[in-house]
């Protein structure tokens, strides 16, 4: 082909310089064409041995591998005939389509020298899971995780908790969703039930978190974490720097929410992340994030619309790079809740009043990790109680918590943490709490 | 009608797209970074996640390796679960559908067969790879063999430069395999010497070479050695006239010099991958190096 092709070229080219040569005689420009076409054959001769060299060195580098492998101790080396497909999918087992499975088991031991029952926390009543700990012995959450690839255009992920309340044993959906893998342009679609990506922790399983408990914040705002069937829409924008934006509809079932208010789509949320490096040693994440529901019974007895902002930062140094093997984080997130509707006492309808009104709270953290076995820590909580309204206080609560953490590998730990929580003005809770937790099955991959 | 008409504009946008731009390259790994640069040239951007003296084991799903993922055409990474704990991270939060799956993802360890698969899995043995050992780029013949494939998936993914990829591919293997020779002539010394590793990284490098690995330092992956564990392993490399305790430029060298004290065996410290020391300044180098370094132990 390429051969004719040159040939065809060459005639051509001589059809169209053969007017000015045309005085020169015809002999000379046949001797000229057929130098040309010896000279394109010799190049042709030598591109296809260059090719043969090349073919041969393959064939030799192929042998070498197939020796080295025969060299190999044969019950060290599975060869796989396929080695693109991974060798279990082959199998006519379908447990080869197994999602991958992972399990998170927790527990605690916690003392308290207040007794939790009694636990009071000016301007802000104890909604959700935000009650502290439970006294003695307690199964904190365990759970199962389920993930896998449905098929190309999905992925799923069913999370299950364990957890016992009031001495009994709950099993819940904690999460249960599926992402879209294949929308264009950066857009990732999820649907089901999950945790808002508002702010830095709420979108965290608690498995990850640094210490045993979540920030006053998060219990006071958010019910621990909140999460809610709905759909998510999430974008990456296609820069050096991380950028993400997003929101959600969401049901408004539970706090902040409830009551499932405007038909079953009462909370929409809006949430921005930003983030990069200063140096391979060190990464920060910041984020601005709202949430706007519409509540229609809310466990503080709350009827109307409330909306929540929290702005949130984390800054991770390490030096090389080595998260694992030291370095330190700080976070902080700060909450703002602000409430325009009615308090409805659940007894006495009398005691109903306006609501009108801002609380805000904070929390900042500080993780050394001294090196890949220990790791220690300190935060700070605070929250702002409104001086009117239902939950009216003049006293601010905070506290102070300290943890040390020993991790024998990456699959699990054992915490001992100590806080000293000043609830109001009259109480204070001494906590320890000593804690461990493990991760069994598929490695998990975590987020930043 | 509009939504039609906007769904065939992004369509036609998406299919336009690819054609112009250079091939965007996401590895995982500084070696295999290397090679797609040897293959592609400046047919490709290459960002690599990792640097040099980070253990890539144990990397952070930081914002910045999203929005790199984000951008990218084809991920090329070692696989065989090495990067388990952060690349699908990366993956699903980069909303990037290029990569998610399909052609836009190359494993390394997935074109070769691996050394090492645990015959039993069970995490009382450590961070165990149940797919082989990861790291693959250490056999040079593997590497070339690594070489085919991704050339054929850069081809694959960029059609236009088919002939390109091809001739450097062509130019890759005829030098990287007379550097074979080279290295192997070279490194005929060490063949059959004993070499205690401080993490199960360098099977490939020590089976291509004829040496023995006669103890780690730290034989379950991510898990501590006990003091047993520690004591019975002065003694083999005291015992055995070991050449060296091995380890990569990555990691700490505390356990190594330990080890040396109580055995008299040198220690040295291997670029393990491009860029680990000075003169590793792609893969020739990586080689080059590693081998140099032993060699001016066996002396």
């Amino acid at each position: 082909m390429k051969k004719s092709l040159i040939a065809l070229a060459v005639c051509a080219g001589l059809a169209a310089v053969s007017p000015v040569t045309a005085a020169a005689p015809p002999a000379q420009s046949r001797i000229d064409a057929l130098e040309a076409r010896i000279k394109t054959l010799e190049a042709n001769a030598e591109a296809m041995r260059e090719q043969a060299a090349a073919a041969t060195a393959a064939l030799e580098a192929t042998r070498a591998e197939m020796e080295a492998m025969k060299a190999a101790a044969p019950t060290e080396i599975a060869v796989a005939s396929e080695p693109t497909e991974p060798a279990a999918a082959g199998g006519a087992n379908g447990n080869a389509f197994n999602p991958a499975i992972s399990v998170v088991l927790n527990g605690s031991y916690t003392g308290h020298s207040l007794d939790p029952d009694t636990y009071q926390r000016s301007g802000f009543p104890l909604v959700g899971e935000g009650a502290p700990s439970a006294k003695g012995f307690s199964l904190g959450e365990s759970e199962i995780s389920l993930a896998a690839n449905i098929d190309e255009k999905f992925y799923g992920q069913l999370t299950l908790a364990v957890g016992s309340e009031d001495g009994g044993t709950e099993l819940g959906i904690e999460e249960a969703y599926i992402d879209t893998t294949a929308l264009p342009a950066g857009f990732t679609l999820r649907a089901g039930r999950f945790f808002s990506n508002i702010g830095y922790l709420n979108s965290h399983h608690a498995h990850s978190d640094k210490f045993s408990d979540r920030p006053l914040a998060y219990q006071a705002f958010l019910g621990n974490q909140y999460g809610d069937d709905g759909l998510q829409l999430r974008w990456v924008a296609p820069t050096d720097l991380f950028i993400e934006v997003g929101g959600e509809i969401l049901r408004g079932q539970n706090f902040p929410s409830g009551g499932a208010g405007q038909a079953g789509a009462g909370v929409k949320t809006l949430f921005a992340h930003i983030g990069g490096d200063v140096g391979i040693e060190n990464s920060w994440l910041a984020g601005v994030a709202a949430l706007k529901s519409r509540t229609e019974g809310g466990e503080d007895g709350f009827v109307g619309d409330n909306t929540l902002y929290v702005a949130d930062a984390t800054w991770k140094w390490a030096p090389g790079g080595n998260f694992k093997d030291g370095g330190v984080t700080i976070r902080a997130e700060y909450f703002l809740d602000d409430r325009d509707g009615q308090y409805i006492d659940p007894v006495d309808p009398l005691l109903d009043q306006p609501w009108n009104g801002k609380r805000s709270g904070a929390y900042v953290e500080g993780v050394y990790r001294i090196n890949r076995q220990w790791e220690t820590g300190y935060r700070y909580d605070r929250l702002w109680a409104d001086d009117n309204g239902p939950y009216a206080s003049n006293y601010d609560p905070k506290r102070h918590s300290v943890m040390l953490t020993w991790l024998n590998s990456e699959f699990s730990l054992i915490r001992l943490q100590y806080s000293h929580d000043q609830p109001n003005a009259s109480d204070t809770d001494d906590a320890v709490t000593l804690q461990y937790q493990v991760n069994m099955g598929a490695h998990g991959a975590h987020k930043f | 009608m509009k939504p039609l008409f906007l769904s065939a504009l992004l369509l036609a946008a998406m299919s336009a797209a690819p054609a112009q731009a250079k091939l965007k390259v996401f590895a995982c790994e500084q070696e295999w970074g290397a090679l797609a640069k040897e293959l592609a040239g400046d047919l490709a951007d290459v960002d690599i996640a990792t640097s040099p003296l980070q253990d890539v084991h144990q990397i952070e799903a930081k914002p910045s390796l999203i929005a790199k993922m984000r951008r990218a055409d084809l991920i090329v990474c070692a696989g065989a679960d090495l990067e388990v704990g952060w690349l699908p991270q990366l993956i699903r939060q980069s909303g990037n559908q290029k990569v998610a799956s399909g052609a836009g993802v190359f494993f390394a360890a997935s074109q070769v067969s691996t050394l090492q698969k645990p015959a039993r899995l069970d995490r009382a043995a450590g961070d165990v790879h149940p797919q082989g050992n990861p790291h693959v780029h250490l056999d040079p013949y593997r590497v070339l063999t690594v070489a085919k494939a991704l050339d054929a998936r850069l081809v694959q993914l960029d059609p236009g430069n088919a002939s390109v990829y091809q001739q450097r591919l062509a130019a890759f293997s005829t030098r990287w395999n007379a550097a074979i020779k080279t290295w192997e002539a070279k490194a005929a010394p060490l063949k059959g010497r004993n070499i205690v590793v401080h993490h199960d990284s360098w099977i490939y490098l020590s089976r291509w070479l004829g040496m023995k690995e006669i103890g780690a330092l730290e034989p379950k992956p991510g898990v501590p050695p006990t003091s047993s564990h520690l004591a019975s392993l002065v003694a083999t490399a005291k015992s055995s006239n070991t050449l060296a305790i091995v380890r990569a430029a990555y990691q700490d060298p505390k356990a190594s010099a330990w080890l040396s004290e109580r055995t008299g065996v040198p220690t040295v410290s291997l670029p393990f991958t491009v860029g680990g020391d000075a003169a590793s300044k792609d893969l020739f180098g990586l080689f080059d190096s590693t081998i140099d370094k032993l060699l001016g132990l066996a002396k």
